[in-house]
Order: structure tokens, then sequence, then C-alpha cells
């Protein structure tokens, strides 16, 4: 009887070049991603070693940490961001990499932009100077960040030396009540198991739930996966993700394209298979959540109230210093707490269906006066698909601010960020100290969430909604 | 790549749990295109006050832990942002290892590409690093990657576990770049098997 594989296994297996002794296997990457950030260092590495690229075809670059959302061509002014997006274009030219630079009516977040073009597909091992590139894993491609040593790495060998990683099932059972989105299952997850729940292991997420979702929302699922630890997130390829990428630009076409997904259809984990941990979820269980601490396990329905933990208790000593910084006092009820920003966006939350979700919330609303609230789309392809809807008419005339693409406030690397004691509902992965400005306080809930507190001025309970 | 055989240092107890690489070296200063310069910033928000001070009651600050090279910290470690600029700016600043119950795996990963060490230890073992770092004056540990062993001058030993290959690296300043080309003809053999996709080929740039 042949072995029964898990979809990382099958993937796994099927791109080990070689298994030297006495080390880690050799694993070839089929698509390299790359960003400003952190690139330069790697192909400064290349140039002193006077190595090159080994598989241009292979890698796709764009900017979208450093760059401005305001208008496109206005001037960048900060000249070390400037620096940064100068030196990725100085590399791409040099080594023969295709870029979507700034201008680029293809330009977007990477992570928005890889399924979008159609380079993301299922089977692949896809890598990236970023933590969130587990967002790939929905097309059912192995997908993981790494850092810039392993860029340069990839980028002159095309392969990785990769211990490999555990696997671990997450079951969803059941079917997401109304309301409660792929960001709140999600959250719900890392509330579960922790921020380090994962940590060794390749997530792959299954059960009605997450079939059930669309391509969008298993994006939004896997980038969140390095939230809990885990090296990846995936989701096995079915007709929904086919559907996604068939067409796109630089998908497999004609005999290639029922060649490849013949192949992909073979993918999908067998009946039987062994996973190193299962851990089951009741979809039938979960709410909006909203988190209250400093990192993304730091998460109570909205519903719920800023947790109390005994004195001297370990809880109490992890909470003090989170509850301190995001000057909350415990036992506030969550939609009782008042934000001053609002940002829709990030490589976990800005495609259109997130758009789309946010703008049927906001319709017919006005925002809060006393909150500033932001839409960034994803990419421009995003970007101008919302333009044609409408939805931008919604926002702006709900007193959003409609905004060019990028990664934006989800990191503050660019002009976007939050005055110190500032409070904002976000879309974004991380309510990390200081991640979206030093001392901003960030709480992480799904696009409908964020719309409904930027109109009500504080959370609350999408479930109560009333939509126009 | 600088290698790491036995370094005795002094050590500096940084006591929180998750510690997010974000806190190690936050976003505004991930724009330089050095791998240097990175150490001034180390843990910057920790360590100044908002108006841009030195923030004394910071445990780098104190005068104790002057030229530390050894950090004791929380579970999982250098979580969040696959930055590598966290690991230079911990290696800038003068550190040449962490030592926690768990790390995050690209920290992890990272470290090993610099030359610099993340040791695992038990929960407790950690906590009484962290105790004695607190407690005595110019505290020191001898971390032994040879034997995988750890010491100080008062009786503490510990022993810990590390993948063959990465300690082969650390060990001898291995270039990965290079091992890995060492097999291009499995992967000029892979490449020809697994030729990129008609469509990807418009990818190309000229």
């Amino acid at each position: 009887m042949p072995i029964k594989r898990t979809l990382f296994e099958k993937i796994w297996d099927a791109h080990v070049v070689a298994e030297p002794s006495g080390y880690p296997p050799l694993l070839y990457i089929d698509l390299h991603l790359v960003h400003e950030v952190t690139s330069p260092q790697a192909f400064a590495g290349l140039r002193a070693a006077g190595r090159r690229v080994r598989q241009p075809l292979r890698t796709v670059a764009t900017v979208d940490h450093n760059i401005p959302t305001t208008p496109r061509g206005t001037p960048i002014t900060d000249p070390i961001a400037a620096r940064q997006i100068e030196a990725l274009q100085r590399n791409c030219r040099e080594f023969g990499i295709r870029f979507f630079d700034i201008d680029s009516p293809d330009q977007g977040i990477v992570h928005v932009i890889g399924p979008e073009l159609g380079v993301t597909q299922p089977g692949m091992t896809i890598v990236c100077g970023d933590s969130h590139t587990s967002t790939h894993g929905a097309f059912g491609a192995l997908a993981f960040g790494i850092g810039t040593s392993e860029v340069e790495h990839v980028l002159a060998t095309q392969c990785l030396s990769q211990r490999k990683p555990k696997t671990m099932r997450i079951e969803v059972r059941g079917t997401l009540p109304g309301g409660v989105t792929a960001k709140d299952l999600a959250l719900g997850i890392i509330g579960q198991i922790g921020t380090d729940g994962a940590n060794g292991h390749v997530i792959e997420y299954a059960g009605e739930a997450v079939r059930e979702l669309s391509m969008e929302g298993r994006m939004t699922l896997c980038n969140m996966s390095i939230e809990a630890g885990a090296r990846a997130g995936m989701v096995a390829p079915d007709e929904t993700a086919f559907a996604y990428v068939k067409g796109r630009r630089f998908a497999p076409r004609d005999r290639e394209w029922e060649k490849s997904v013949d192949r992909w259809r073979a993918l999908p984990t067998d009946a039987g298979a062994h996973y190193d941990a299962v851990v089951e979820i009741d979809a039938a269980k979960l709410a909006p959540f909203v988190t209250w601490g400093t990192n993304p396990g730091m998460v109570v329905p909205v519903t719920g109230r800023v947790p109390e933990f005994t004195r001297g208790s370990p809880d109490h000593r992890i909470a003090e210093p989170a509850l301190k910084y995001m000057g909350l006092e415990p036992g506030t009820p969550i939609e009782q707490i008042c934000v001053d920003r609002v940002f829709i966006g990030s490589c976990t939350n800005s495609r259109l269906e997130d758009l789309r979700a946010a703008a049927k919330v906001a319709k017919g609303y006005r925002v809060h006066p006393k909150v500033r609230a932001m839409v960034v789309p994803g990419s421009q392809t995003v970007k101008h698909a919302a333009e044609r809807e409408g939805l931008h008419e919604i926002f702006v005339q709900a007193g959003f601010e409609w905004r060019e693409s990028g990664c934006s406030m989800c990191l503050g690397m660019n002009p976007d960020i939050l005055q110190p004691g500032e409070r904002c509902a976000s879309t974004s992965n991380r309510n990390f100290e200081g991640r979206q400005g030093r001392g901003g306080r960030t709480h992480l809930v799904s696009p409908m969430m964020a719309a409904a507190a930027a109109i009500a001025g504080h959370f609350t309970d999408i479930r109560n909604w009333h939509f126009h | 790549m600088k290698p790491f055989r036995v370094h005795k240092g002094r050590v500096a107890p940084l006591d929180r749990q998750n510690v997010d690489t974000d806190q190690i070296i936050p976003k505004q200063f991930l724009k330089r295109i050095e791998r240097t310069g990175f150490g001034e910033f180390l843990f910057h928000d920790w360590r100044h006050t908002h108006d841009g001070k030195k923030d004394p009651s910071f445990v780098l600050h104190h005068p104790r832990y002057k030229e530390v090279s050894i950090l004791v910290a929380g579970k999982n470690f250098g979580c969040g942002s696959s930055r590598e600029h966290a690991v230079w700016a911990l290696a800038d600043f003068g550190f040449r290892a962490v030592i926690a119950p768990s790390f995050a795996d690209i920290f992890a990963s990272n470290s090993v590409k610099n030359g610099f060490l993340a040791v695992v230890l038990s929960e407790a073992e950690v906590a009484e690093i962290m105790r004695r770092a607190n407690e005595k004056q110019d505290y020191h540990i001898t971390i032994d990657l040879e034997h995988c062993k750890i010491h100080d001058d008062h009786g503490f030993t510990a022993v810990f576990q590390i993948d063959e290959f990465s300690r082969k690296c650390l060990l001898e300043g291995l270039d990965e770049i290079g091992l890995t080309l060492q097999h291009e003809t499995e992967i000029a053999a892979y490449e020809r098997s697994h030729p990129v996709s008609l469509n990807m080929q418009h990818l190309s740039v000229s």
C-alpha cells in the first residue's frame, strides 16, 4: 500500500533537490517574491560575491512597505525610504528581475499581487522576505517567510536548505455563524492555541468552514498562521482555488492549464495520513473578535470584557504590561472601548471582498466625528476594481479616506502612523507595541468590525448592525 | 561569517515573553540598506522615553549590565516579523547569544546565518539564569557550542541541543550559499525536469 501523505508532504517531497548526509534537505523554490525592505542587503551580498540571480523568471518584485499611500506622483519625503526604493529599482534592473514599480498598474502588497497576477499557484514552493508569505498557502502552496540571508540564498541558488517542519491539522467543524469572518476564525484559533502554539509546524486548515471560504477568506486565514508561530499555513486546492487562478496573467494556459489542474487535483491530503498535531475548532462557538492586548493571542469576543487575572498569577504577569501599554482597565466591556483611528487594509484584509464587506457596513452612515478612518486597498488592481463598483464613493461619502495601495499603517514604515496614545481598530495582523506607531494602541478586528467601529466611535457587535 | 565556538560573557536578563522583532528593532529603523549600524536602535522604544531620552529603568541601561554579550529572555523570543535586522541589531549591539525557553522559527534560522547563537534551555534553567543575572554583580556565563554546554562560575551547568547542521555552520562559520552551490549538478537536473511554465516566461524583462 502506498504511503499516505499530507498536502504538505506531497509538495515537500516534490521539491527536494538533494539530501546531503549530515545536512538538511535542499528544497527547490518555485517562486520568490521580493520587496524593498528585506532585499537590499541580499543583493549587496550577491554583488560582493560576484553571483547572479539564478532564476529571474521565478523572481517577482514590487514596492509596498515604504511607499506613501497619498496620490501617486507626490515625492517620497523620507530620504532613507526613497533610497531603499531606489535600491530595489536598481537591483531589479541590474539582475534582470520583473519589477512592479510604484507607478505600475500591477503594484500592490506583495501578498496581494502574487495571487492577482496568477504567479501564485497550487503545489508551488513560495518564499519572500516577509513573515506573511504564509498567505499564499491559501492556494495549496507551501509558502513561508524567510530572512535576508535566505533571500540572498534563494536569489543565488533557487534553493533553500530546510529542516522539515512538523505538520498540524486544524479542523474547523461546522460553519461560520453570520458576522463571523475568516479574520475572526484566525483570531479565534490564535486565541485558542497561543502565539507560539504552532511553532515548528506547517498548519493545514481543513473542515467545512474552511472549504466554504472564498479564496480571499482563505488568504486571510493563512496570512495569520505566522501569528500562531506556524512556519506556513495551507488549504487543500479545490475548484474554488482553480477558478481563482484560471485566466490570470501568468497562470498556465490551454494544454498546460489542463495538465496543471490534473496535477493539482492529486495534492490534497490522502485519507488517513498522519499529522504531528491535530486541533479542533468548533465554528459555532466563534464570534466577531477584538484583541485587547499586545499580541494577537490576547483576544476576546466583542461581547466580552478586558480580562481580569488574579494578581501574581503567570497570566497576570504577562497581561499587566500589555494592559498598561493599551491603557485598559480589566473588566471593561469591549463595546465601551472608544477608538481614535480606523485602518482598513494590509495583506490580511485589503482585498476586494474585504472592501465590499466594509463598504456594506459603511453605506449610508458617517464616520464618527472623533474618528479618523482610512481605507488602503491592497493593490492598484483592487483599488480600480473597487472604484468600478463604486465602493470608494460609499467610503468617501461616509468620511473614510480612500488611499493608494501599500502596506501603510499595518506597520507604519511610511507616513501612515498612529500618534502616541491613539487607539486604532485595525484589520491588520499585529497588535505589537509600537507596531502602528510608537505608543499607538492597536486592536485587531475584521473589516466589518473596523467599519462599524469607525461609525459608532467604539467597538460594536456587527451581528446587531443595521445595514442600509 | 564569524565562527562561534566558546563564548564567555556578561548576562542581561529581559524578563518578558514573546519579545517580538518589532520590539527588538522597530520599523522606523529598517530603511538602511546595509547590514550594519542597527545596534544603536536595538529595543529602541523600551530604551527611550517618548521624548527620546534614555530610559534609565530599562535593563540594558543599568550599570551592572554594561558590555553584556548574552541576553536571557522569556519564551517565544523573536516572534513576529521575519526581519533579519533583529539579529543584526542584537549582534551590532554586542550580543553573541540569546538564551530562552523557545524561539520563533524565522528568528532562530536568521540567527545561525549571522554567527549568532539562540540557545534553548528549559523554563527552570532560564529562570535560574535570570535570577542569578538579577542578583549577582558582574554575572558571566560560558556557552560552549563544541560540547553544547553552559556553565557559570557559581556551580550552574546546563546542556542544550541544537541541530547538527546549525552547529556545524556556527562552529565553522560556513557560507551556506557556497555549500548549496556544491549541488549544482542536482539543481540543474531538477530545473531541467521542472521548467518554468510557459506563461510565467512572460515575466521576462528583456
